[in-house]
């Protein structure tokens, strides 16, 4: 009747690699039915690319960059990716999770199978990223779409990279999106997230450069994660790259491994107990 | 105006919160873009007559703030009271008809957007980004334009069964909006196939109308016109509202 | 390494299983043992301690004090092991709101590692098994709350685990709802697989265990089989005597007036009623109303799991 077990059988590996995969697979199940949903979110970016970087952009002309000039929507089109990675990570990470975990109960359900929390933690971030990745490459080949037309917005070959860091974006703030929530406790606090995001959105030299702040607000905006963001993306798209990229993959990993293991860990004390 | 009442029990329990995603969005706009990306505007000469970007976002924020928060009320909060808490049926097995439903929770939404529009109104004013004292006219100017989206957006709300096709109103409607009915930039500046596209939103009337206003420009031929384009978009939304309103409440 | 399958060996084995929450004990050093193949209960009112018992055995909730072992392993450090091999009904349902009724047991066979192919054969075979073939593709909130219990049975099968956890399999259900899903629970014991259950219903007790515990403010309190546990704690029947009240009385003490003294084996004052534990209700009925009771209403039935409870506790169990 009982068939031979292996004893002490601890978590390979290989299961940590393929576990949270299968919360990818519910995700995407559940997204068949509301597809349109996701396909949306593409258009965000693009629309902001298209008023600010064309429309404002007329008004502008050209803004300062790495000790030159670049016309004002090759300067914004890399803070849009960047703002687009953060958003569709959040967005995931927050309200979504945020459901799962309180109404849907999911996670009361998954721990009665051989998947850990911290499986789950994880496969909820990948799964941010697969959705953040399909906008990367969207407004990627939107850009490039720019770019064969005349109007090009990639001035470096280096702009490949964008892809990679806008996932690396991603995952910070997709981890950091997990840990915030499981501190969450009704759907209003989201608001106070919004007061975050906001600020970054709009101040963290998005939309120009911050050379105009004093020192101190200066110093203050690069310790945000989305101007980490923004600098890595907007120095590999218009192949100005500085010293300063290598803080911002650094900063942008640990972000969302630290915030990996706090959810982890919340959850655990949370559901575990 | 029971129902109206109703709704202002409810707002007093959550109304901080409410002003503050209220007002932050379009504060942080003001700032970010009147004054942070002013700078580069204003330097490049951007704007035609020399008027300072801040002075020409100011009045278009104030007009699409109202926009906003009125659509979003439109969308989520009729929703539940018709479909996810039933608020509307209870109210209708009162003496309250269905066309009392829907103008209680316009005079509501037009409540709110007057009470944000003051609001920013005074955060303009403070930050010295009016041209002219005619910008107090843009209040009414604005909450005309709430009442111009609320009214179609609740005929719209009364026809859909959950909340996915808002999603899409948003994405596809309203931020569309936001961004291209001449908020941040003259609509000239577009491409001239898509231009009559804004000229039919009314968005596009309302940031025109306020932002002369604010500007102190007076023209009295222009202001008819876009207010005539306010009203009758209200008007059409009205009529068509209290048909979807019947339809799905009275069966 | 491996450890041959031993069919004496208990399945669960417990020794001084503690858990505590704070300064709060929820069950307070406890011994039992779940032999494979039967059907297990713990039985006892709400915040006895079954629901924490449960979740410890379910290795989503480490001991605080004791020994615990499931299929001879230990849930502190083969917990993924001992999952993968164990089916859980918890109390709430946590079905996945989001899918559909066969996508709810997909998506758990593939949490549970197996492959698309055999999770939709076993998903199907399930489905079949508890009569929801036909709501298959249907969203899981409509369903009532009989098939709704019934949707996590089958999720929980989906593994084929040897052992199927149940924690109040049928609290809040309607009678018919009952009835079907301890038919069902009753088939898989046949199939030979081990249930372990918690309940504060005594028929649901006598239905489907085989062996019970019976819990009460943590500890264990009695066990045996319900035969046995009625036979040693209470008599083989009840009377239960009813008496109209006057204005302002609260119990039948007026009525009785220690008439049944020397009739019965013992005597239990209910607040709606009197219950009198003795080998031959009607005998006891025909001497009472000899004696000048006049009760409004006589019932003689077998005595249940429910006067053990009383028995043991001096409570009743559903209050």
């Amino acid at each position: 009747m009982i068939a031979p077990l292996a004893v002490g059988r601890r978590q390979s590996q290989a299961d940590r690699l393929v576990r949270p995969t299968h919360i990818v697979e519910r995700n995407t199940m559940v997204y068949r039915h509301t597809f349109i949903v996701i396909f949306s979110g593409f258009f965000e970016p693009l629309f902001y690319l298209l008023s600010m970087g064309f429309g404002v952009g007329a008004l502008i002309g050209d803004v300062p960059l790495g000790g030159g000039k670049v016309p004002y929507a090759v300067f914004v089109a890399p803070a849009l990716l960047a703002s687009s990675a953060m958003n569709g990570a959040i967005y995931e990470t927050s309200n979504n999770f945020f459901f799962k975990l309180r109404y849907a109960k999911l996670y009361d359900a998954i721990i009665a199978t051989p998947m850990s929390l911290g499986d789950a933690a994880a496969g909820e971030i990948m799964w941010a990223l697969l959705r953040g990745s399909l906008y990367a490459i969207g407004f990627l080949a939107v850009v490039a779409v720019f770019g064969v037309a005349g109007q090009p917005l990639v001035p470096s070959p280096m702009g490949i990279l964008a892809f990679p860091a806008a996932m690396l974006v991603g995952f910070g703030f997709a981890g950091a999106g997990l840990a915030v929530t499981t501190f969450v406790r009704k759907w209003q606090d989201f608001d106070y997230v919004q007061l975050l995001l906001m600020p970054m959105f709009l101040f963290s030299g998005t939309f120009y450069p911050i050379d105009a702040y004093p020192p101190a607000l200066q110093l203050f905006v690069e310790c945000t994660p989305l101007y980490r963001g923004v600098h890595l993306i907007r120095a590999l798209m218009t192949g100005t790259p500085d010293a300063g990229i290598a803080l911002d993959v650094v900063y942008l990993a640990v972000l969302g491994a630290v915030g990996l293991v706090i959810a982890s860990r919340r959850l655990e004390k949370r559901l575990l107990a | 105006m029971r129902v109206f009442e109703t709704d202002l029990v409810v707002f007093r329990r959550s109304w901080h919160s409410y002003l503050i995603s209220g007002l932050s969005q379009p504060f942080l706009y003001l700032v970010s873009m009147g004054i942070g990306l002013g700078v580069y505007v204003n330097r490049n000469g951007g704007l035609p007559g020399g008027v300072s970007y801040i002075d020409y976002v100011a009045p278009a924020l104030l007009v699409t703030q109202a926009m906003m928060a009125a659509a979003a009320e439109s969308a989520w909060p009729i929703m539940g009271k018709i479909e996810w808490d039933k608020t509307y049926i209870a109210a209708l097995n009162t003496p309250v008809r269905v066309g009392d439903l829907l103008v209680g929770d316009l005079i509501w939404i037009g409540f709110r957007a007057t009470l944000l529009s003051v609001l920013f109104l005074v955060v303009i004013l403070a930050l010295g980004a009016a041209a002219s004292p005619l910008v107090l006219l843009a209040v009414p100017v604005a909450i005309l334009t709430a009442l111009a989206f609320a009214a179609p957006i609740m005929a719209f709300t009364a026809t859909q069964k959950g909340d996915a096709g808002f999603n899409a109103l948003f994405r596809f409607g309203i931020t569309p909006l936001f961004l291209f009915s001449g908020t941040f930039f003259p609509i000239e500046k577009l491409p001239e196939v898509v231009q009559p596209l804004a000229w039919v939103t009314p968005l596009y009337h309302g940031v025109a109308v306020a932002r002369s206003l604010s500007l102190g420009e007076v023209d009295p031929i222009g202001w008819a016109v876009h207010i005539g384009a306010l009203l009758a978009c209200f008007v059409a939304g009205f009529a068509v509202a209290r048909i979807t309103f019947r339809r799905r409440m009275v069966v | 390494m491996l450890e041959p399958a031993d069919q004496t060996a208990p399945l669960i084995r417990a020794r001084g299983l503690t858990k505590r929450f704070g300064s709060f004990t929820a069950v307070d050093e406890i011994d039992f043992d779940v032999a494979p193949g039967e059907a297990f209960g713990f039985l006892g009112p709400n915040g006895a301690g079954k629901t924490s018992t449960m979740r410890m055995i379910g290795t989503v909730s480490p001991a605080t004090a004791g020994e615990l072992s499931i299929f001879g392993l230990d849930p502190r450090q083969d917990g993924a092991s001992i999952r993968a091999r164990l089916g859980v009904v918890p109390q709430a349902d946590t079905l996945d709101t989001e899918l559909s009724v066969i996508e709810n047991l997909l998506v758990f066979g593939r949490y549970f590692g197996l492959s698309w192919a055999e999770s939709r054969r076993r998903a199907t075979e399930l489905l079949d098994f508890v009569q929801l073939t036909e709501r298959s593709k249907d969203r899981v909130e409509p369903l009532s709350g009989g098939m709704k219990r019934r949707l996590v049975i089958a999720r929980a099968l989906i593994n084929e685990p040897s052992l199927l956890l149940l924690d109040e399999p049928t609290t809040g259900l309607d009678p018919q709802a009952r009835h079907l899903v301890w038919d069902r629970l009753y088939r898989l014991k046949q199939r030979g697989v081990t249930l372990c259950l918690t309940t504060h219903y005594m028929d649901e007790a006598e239905q489907l265990c085989d062996r019970l515990v019976v819990m009460d403010c943590a500890k264990i309190v009695a066990h045996g089989s319900p035969r046995e546990l009625i036979e040693k704690y209470v008599s083989r029947e009840v009377l239960e005597l009813r008496f109209r009240r006057a204005e302002g009385e609260t119990d039948d003490s007026a009525h009785l007036d220690g008439q049944l003294e020397g009739l019965a084996e013992r005597v239990e004052q209910l607040p709606d009623r009197v219950l009198v534990y003795t080998s031959d209700g009607e005998a006891v009925a025909a001497a009472a109303y000899e004696r000048g009771l006049r009760p409004s209403s006589v019932l003689v039935r077998r005595s249940t799991l429910e006067d053990v409870f009383l028995r043991l506790t001096g409570r009743s169990l559903v209050e």
